[in-house]
C-alpha cells in the first residue's frame, strides 16, 4: 500500500476513485432490480390483503365470480387460468423441443442459420396482434369443429402456445448446441444410433438448459393477458372435468384483473380482490419459477455439460 | 360506422378530461379568471350517469360551436354520484339514467334546491341474435330463464334444437347493470337472479356484434342504435305472455310500448339561468337531438 503511494500517489489516487464509482454503480444497479422487484411485491400486498382478511376462505375460493353482487369466488379464474395454460404447455412443450431437435441436430446448417432469426422475430409480434388473430380466425375455425362457441380455453391455448413456441425452442436450442462434440462421438463410437445418441446423450445433458427454455415459456404463457382476454370468453364458469373441457369458455386470473381494473372504486372490496388475484399469480409464478430453478440446479451440480 | 369512431373519440376525450381535472384538483370553476367576469356564469359544470357520459360530452363539444362563450364540463360516476352532486350544490346540471328518489328532491329541497327534470333522450336496449336464427319474439320472462341458465336450449323458445351461448357486456358496464336489473330479474326489486356463470362477458360491445354474427346459437344486448339490421337479426320482445311483442325502433322507443327502453334525465338545481336554460332547449331541439341518434340513443318524440 504505502510503495503504492509513494510510486504515484495522484495517479493511484484517481485509479482508485475511478474503481471505486464503477463498482457502486454497478453494485446500485443490482441492488435496484431486487429493490424495485420487493417495492412491487410490497405495494401488490398492501393493496391486496383485505382480500384474504374480509372475504370468508369458503366464499373466496367458491365457484361464483360476480364482483357487482360481492361474489368473490376465484375458483373459476383460477381453473380458466390453469386450463388455459395447460393446454398451451401440452401444445407448446412437444413441439418446440422437437423442432429445436430438429433445427440442433438434423437441420443443414445453411438452414438453421436461416430458421433461427426468423423464429426469434416471431417472438417479436405483439400480444395484442396474436389475439386480434385468433379472434378473427382461430376462433370461427374452433366453433366450425363442433364448440358452441369459438372463444374457448382450447383457443386461448393454441394462441399462448404460439408466443411460448419461440421462447423454448431458441432457448432449448441453444441448449443442444452447447453440448459439447465429445458426447456426440463418443456416444456413435461405441455403436450408438444417431437417435439414440439424442435421446440418450445429448437431452439428457442439456437437460437444465431444457427446463429454463419450457419454464420461461410457461411464463409468458400464464402470464399473458390481452390475447386470452380477447380468445377465451371470459365467462366465470367452471367447465365439466372431461376432454370437452377445453372447449368451453373460461375467464382467467389475467384477464379479470384486466377486464376489471378501469371503472372499480378505488379502495373497494372488488379493488383490493383484483389486487388480491395478483398475488395469487405472483405466487404460483414464483413456485413455478423455484421449482425450475430446483431441477436446474440438481442437474448443474452433478453435470457439467450442457450448461448455458 | 363512423359512430363507432366517435364513440372512441368521446372515450378519448373522457379519459383526457379525467386526467385534466384530476390535474386540477377541482379547481375548474377558477375557468373565470381567464375570461373576465361576464365568464363566470358561462361556465356550466354538468355530472352523473354514465350511461350520458358520452352523450353529454358530445352536446358539449357540439355546442361549443353554437356558443363558444360557454364551457360544459363533463364527469361520469354514476346517476348517484350526478343526484348527490346536484343536492350539495356542486354541479349545475346533473346527468341520470333514472329519475330522482322522493328522498333525494326532499333532500335536495333542504338544502334550499328545487330539482327540475328534464327529459333528453331515451335509451332502447335491443336483443339481437344471429341472422340464421329462427327465433324472432321473446317475452322478458323467457329472457330472464334464457340469461339465468334455466332455458339453455333454443328449442324451449321455439328455435332449433341448439345450445344457447349468451352474450353480455362485462359488468363494469351500466347497460349490464340496467340488463340485470330490467330483464335478468324482471324489474322486480327483491329478486336476486344473476347472470348465468356460462355468460360470455364481452370487453366491448363491438365483441358482441362479431360474436353474434359468426354464432348462429348466440343471443346478445346492445343499444337498439348499435345494430346493423343487415347482419344481426333482431328480436321483437313483450313485456309478459299477454303483451304484444314489439319490435325495437325509434318510434317504439320514444312512445313507450318497447318494454326495454328508459329515458335519460338531465336535473338542474332550481329555474336555470339564460345560459343554461339555452344549453337544455338546444340540447332538447332538434341539433341535440340529431346527436342523440348519431350516439346510437332513441330520439326524443317530436312534441313533448
Amino acid at each position: 500500500m504505502t510503495t503504492a503511494n509513494q510510486a504515484g500517489p495522484q495517479h493511484q489516487a484517481r485509479r482508485r476513485w475511478g474503481e471505486w464509482l464503477i463498482e457502486n454503480t454497478v453494485r446500485l444497479a443490482g441492488v435496484s432490480t431486487i429493490l424495485i422487484v420487493a417495492l412491487i411485491f410490497l405495494f401488490l400486498l398492501k393493496e391486496g390483503i383485505p382480500t384474504f382478511l374480509d372475504i370468508p376462505l369458503r366464499q373466496l375460493f367458491s365457484g361464483r365470480w360476480y364482483p357487482i353482487e360481492s361474489l368473490y369466488g376465484i375458483l373459476p379464474l383460477l381453473v380458466g387460468s390453469l386450463l388455459v395454460t395447460i393446454g398451451a404447455v401440452i401444445i407448446a412443450v412437444p413441439l418446440g423441443l422437437t423442432v429445436a431437435i430438429y433445427l440442433g441436430e438434423f437441420a443443414p446448417s445453411w438452414l438453421r442459420e436461416f430458421l433461427k432469426p426468423l423464429i426469434e422475430i416471431l417472438a417479436g409480434i405483439p400480444s395484442i396482434v396474436l389475439g386480434f388473430l385468433g379472434w378473427v380466425v382461430l376462433a370461427p375455425l374452433i366453433q366450425n369443429l363442433g364448440a358452441s362457441t369459438g372463444l374457448t380455453a382450447f383457443t386461448g391455448s393454441l394462441i399462448l402456445a404460439y408466443m411460448a413456441l419461440p421462447t423454448i425452442i431458441s432457448i432449448s436450442e441453444d441448449a443442444l448446441y452447447a453440448v459439447p462434440k465429445e458426447y456426440r462421438d463418443g456416444a456413435l463410437a461405441i455403436g450408438a444410433t444417431e437417435w439414440q445418441t439424442i435421446w440418450r446423450v445429448v437431452l439428457p445433458a442439456a437437460r437444465s438448459g431444457l427446463v429454463i427454455a419450457v419454464m420461461l415459456g410457461v411464463g409468458r404463457a400464464i402470464g399473458e393477458t390481452m390475447a386470452v382476454l380477447m380468445v377465451t370468453g371470459n365467462a366465470a364458469n367452471i367447465p365439466k372435468l372431461g376432454a370437452g373441457m377445453f372447449f368451453q369458455p373460461v375467464r382467467t386470473m389475467t384477464a379479470t384483473i384486466a377486464a376489471e381494473m378501469g371503472e372499480v372504486a378505488q379502495g373497494s372490496l372488488h379493488y383490493s380482490t383484483l389486487f388480491g388475484i395478483g398475488i395469487i399469480l405472483f405466487l404460483i409464478t414464483f413456485a413455478i419459477n423455484s421449482v425450475a430453478s430446483r431441477v436446474v440446479g440438481v442437474q448443474g451440480s452433478r453435470r457439467r455439460g450442457g450448461q448455458l | 360506422m363512423s359512430e363507432r369512431i366517435y364513440r372512441a373519440r368521446m372515450f378519448f376525450l373522457i379519459v383526457l378530461l379525467a386526467l385534466s381535472l384530476a390535474a386540477c384538483g377541482g379547481a375548474t370553476r377558477d375557468g373565470e379568471g381567464a375570461g373576465g367576469e361576464q365568464e363566470a356564469n358561462r361556465a356550466i359544470q354538468n355530472k352523473g350517469s354514465d350511461t350520458l357520459v358520452n352523450l353529454a360530452l358530445a352536446w358539449a363539444e357540439a355546442y361549443r360551436e353554437v356558443d363558444p362563450s360557454v364551457s360544459i364540463a363533463v364527469t361520469g360516476g354514476g346517476s348517484g354520484t350526478g343526484i348527490a352532486a346536484l343536492i350539495n350544490g356542486t354541479v349545475d346540471i346533473a346527468n341520470a339514467s333514472r329519475k330522482m328518489k322522493e328522498k333525494e328532491i326532499a333532500a335536495a329541497q333542504e338544502n334550499g334546491i328545487d330539482p327540475i327534470e328534464y327529459t333528453v333522450a331515451i335509451d332502447a336496449l335491443a336483443i339481437v341474435v344471429n341472422l340464421e336464427n329462427p327465433v324472432s319474439e321473446l317475452t322478458i320472462p323467457q329472457l330472464a330463464d334464457i340469461y339465468t341458465g334455466r332455458i339453455t336450449n333454443w328449442k324451449d323458445v321455439g328455435g332449433n334444437d341448439a345450445p344457447i351461448v349468451l352474450l353480455s357486456r362485462e359488468t363494469n358496464s351500466g347497460t349490464h347493470v340496467y340488463f340485470l336489473e330490467e330483464v335478468v330479474r324482471k324489474g322486480e326489486k327483491d329478486n336476486e337472479d344473476i347472470f348465468a356463470s356460462q355468460t360470455l362477458l364481452m370487453p366491448s360491445s363491438v365483441g358482441i356484434t362479431s360474436e353474434l354474427r359468426r354464432n348462429p346459437n348466440a343471443i346478445g344486448y346492445d343499444g337498439f342504435g348499435y345494430v346493423d339490421p343487415h347482419h344481426e337479426k333482431l328480436i321483437a320482445v313483450a313485456k309478459d305472455d299477454e303483451s304484444p311483442y314489439v319490435m325495437p325502433s325509434v318510434a317504439s322507443g320514444s312512445d313507450g310500448s318497447y318494454p326495454i327502453a328508459r329515458d335519460l334525465y338531465m336535473y338542474t338545481a332550481g329555474e336555470p339561468t339564460d345560459v343554461m336554460a339555452e344549453y337544455l332547449a338546444w340540447v332538447m331541439g332538434e341539433e341535440g337531438q340529431q346527436i342523440v341518434a348519431e350516439l346510437g340513443f332513441v330520439p326524443l318524440p317530436e312534441e313533448k
